[in-house]
């Protein structure tokens, strides 16, 4: 055990394992939070909380896990490259293992061209696997990147994402390896529609026996209208809905339950996919419908470790 | 080369409008190349700032030079006698031109003519793509001759992010994919074992992060006293 975390102990015992997103507020209540986190509290093992996603200001990561912390729930403090540089994410670190934070997920971040501050600067000091790197050697070597030693331990365990359907495809799981060796202790996935694509590249995964040395979280996004469908297809690089799954959700009598079906009959695919150790479900903006989906598909109630 | 573009008029005539006597500076170098700021563009924004006085009915005495470098001190000694009278300098030269000409004449003011965007080549005539960051720590050695720091959107040293689709970047569809580029150039050269090397956090002192940047050669220093 790295961390001793829920989430470690759940993919330890070999379970299969649920983690669910939770988008922060774009103001300064904690209510929001709250609100979401009863309706997450029952259905997974731990819940991400996102940073400043798609380069949107929202309540910090750290905040947010702190609160869901208090509330008894477990975070995954998500933590990207683009807004802070080596000193404030390590900072960050500190304080957040110091409040019982265990889990941390590596990221580079969506550029801030998306965001609501498209003329800001970005940083990206580190990347995605130095963070890796960085966060690995503050638990195991008990050292920061400039070489100090740090007063304390940072029981950390370490996460990190992986886009099957982004390019150049032979890449990806080269990227993975590289990954697991700068310590990731566990992976999720962007959002899978185009299962096919996505066990090719779990095979090339197993074939390099990655699954082995990593836990492998795959990514469901239940869709709530065609737009959405239409909007990820055309305009968000990196995500491969088919058209067929579009066209679905186009001609469905009721958007939502056709959603709902649709997210259900992937998680039945990728539960028969060897190597895969979980589920981690981002519901963006309709995180109401996470307990709904886990119940529909077998995985409740959570089983306690 | 340093590639510029030229401000907008309208820009450059609310930067002049203190000034009665001109002169308008271009500079033989880089900005000649990517026509932005050579003799004849020194002439062209001439004529349009006198054009567009004349039509408010104001008068401007707007003169005009080109020099070779305006970077080079020797080159800019020169212009100690030719600036004349004139009360604005509005130099048509990259960001260290600008700064090279004010240092020139101390009693004058030098205003920039252009935006510097950056260092690198010609795509094809009337487009030109930025290349190197000066980071001041070349990595074309382990990426295949093509440079992440200036050409990934998120100067990423592992390989693309999830963002890479089709070989475009995600900010942009005419925004290659840097990674997707140097993937393809060491697949060609039989060396894509260079991208299962994990590089490590880079040390960006040498780069403008580590404050303003000299080169000192002590040999050449030397030589010259």
């Amino acid at each position: 055990m790295r961390a001793g975390s829920n989430l470690e102990k759940m993919l330890e015992s070999g379970q299969f394992a649920v983690t669910a997103e939770l988008g922060p507020p774009k103001g300064t209540n904690q209510r929001v939070v709250e609100r979401k986190a009863e309706v997450l509290r029952q259905c997974c093992d731990a819940v991400n909380v996102t940073d400043n996603q798609t380069a949107i200001v929202r309540m910090s990561s750290l905040s947010v896990s702190i609160l869901l912390k208090r509330m008894g729930l477990e975070p995954v403090m998500q933590i990207t490259c683009r807004d802070r540089n080596r000193l404030a994410i390590q900072a960050d670190v500190l304080g957040a293992v110091g409040f019982g934070i265990q889990n941390m997920l590596c990221l580079s971040g969506d550029h801030q061209k998306f965001g609501n501050h498209p003329t800001a600067k970005n940083v990206f000091d580190l990347d995605s696997i130095q963070l890796i790197q960085t966060l690995a050697g503050m638990r195991d070597r008990k050292k920061f990147a400039g070489g100090d030693d740090i007063s304390g331990e940072a029981p950390l365990f370490v996460g990190a994402a992986a886009n099957p359907f982004a390019d150049p495809f032979e890449f990806r799981v080269i990227r993975l390896g590289k990954k697991v060796r700068a310590g990731a202790n566990f992976i999720q996935t962007q959002p899978v529609f185009d299962v096919d694509r996505f066990k090719r590249w779990m095979d090339l995964v197993r074939k390099r026996e990655l699954e082995q040395q990593t836990h492998i979280l795959a990514g469901v996004t239940p869709i709530k209208s065609a737009g959405m469908a239409r909007y990820m297809r055309d305009n968000v690089a990196g995500v491969g809905i088919p058209d067929s799954i579009v066209s679905r959700i186009e001609q469905a009598k009721d958007v939502k339950e056709e959603g709902i079906q649709i997210a259900l009959e992937i998680i039945e695919q990728l539960k028969q996919i060897p190597g895969v150790h979980g589920i981690h479900i981002m519901a963006v903006g309709w995180e109401d419908i996470v307990p709904v989906i886990a119940e529909k598909a077998g995985l409740l109630p959570r089983p306690v470790v | 080369m340093i590639v510029a573009e030229q401000k907008p008029l309208d820009e450059l005539r609310q930067m002049l409008a203190p000034y009665d006597r001109l002169l308008i500076l271009g500079c033989g170098t880089c900005v000649t190349v990517c026509f932005a700021g050579g003799e004849k563009e020194v002439a062209v924004l001439a004529s349009a700032l006198r054009m567009a006085e004349a039509i408010d009915g104001r008068g401007k005495a707007i003169a005009e030079l080109t020099i070779h470098r305006q970077c080079e001190p020797e080159f800019v000694a020169e212009l100690r006698e030719k600036v004349g009278d004139a009360e604005a300098v509005l130099s048509l030269g990259c960001g260290v031109g600008v700064q090279a000409v004010a240092e020139a004449l101390p009693g004058v003011r030098v205003l920039p003519g252009l935006n510097t965007k950056f260092m690198g080549q010609t795509v094809e005539p009337g487009q030109w793509k930025e290349l190197c960051a000066a980071c001041g720590n070349c990595v074309l050695d382990l990426t295949g001759g093509i440079c992440p720091i200036a050409r990934c959107s998120k100067s990423l040293l592992n390989g693309p992010c999830g963002g890479s689709e089709d070989g475009r970047c995600e900010i942009a569809p005419d925004v290659q994919c840097a990674w997707q580029l140097i993937y393809d150039r060491l697949t060609q050269l039989g060396l894509v074992h260079l991208m299962e090397e994990i590089i490590p956090a880079k040390d960006w002192s040498t780069a403008r992060d580590g404050g303003p940047r000299r080169v000192v050669r002590e040999d050449l220093a030397k030589l010259s006293q």
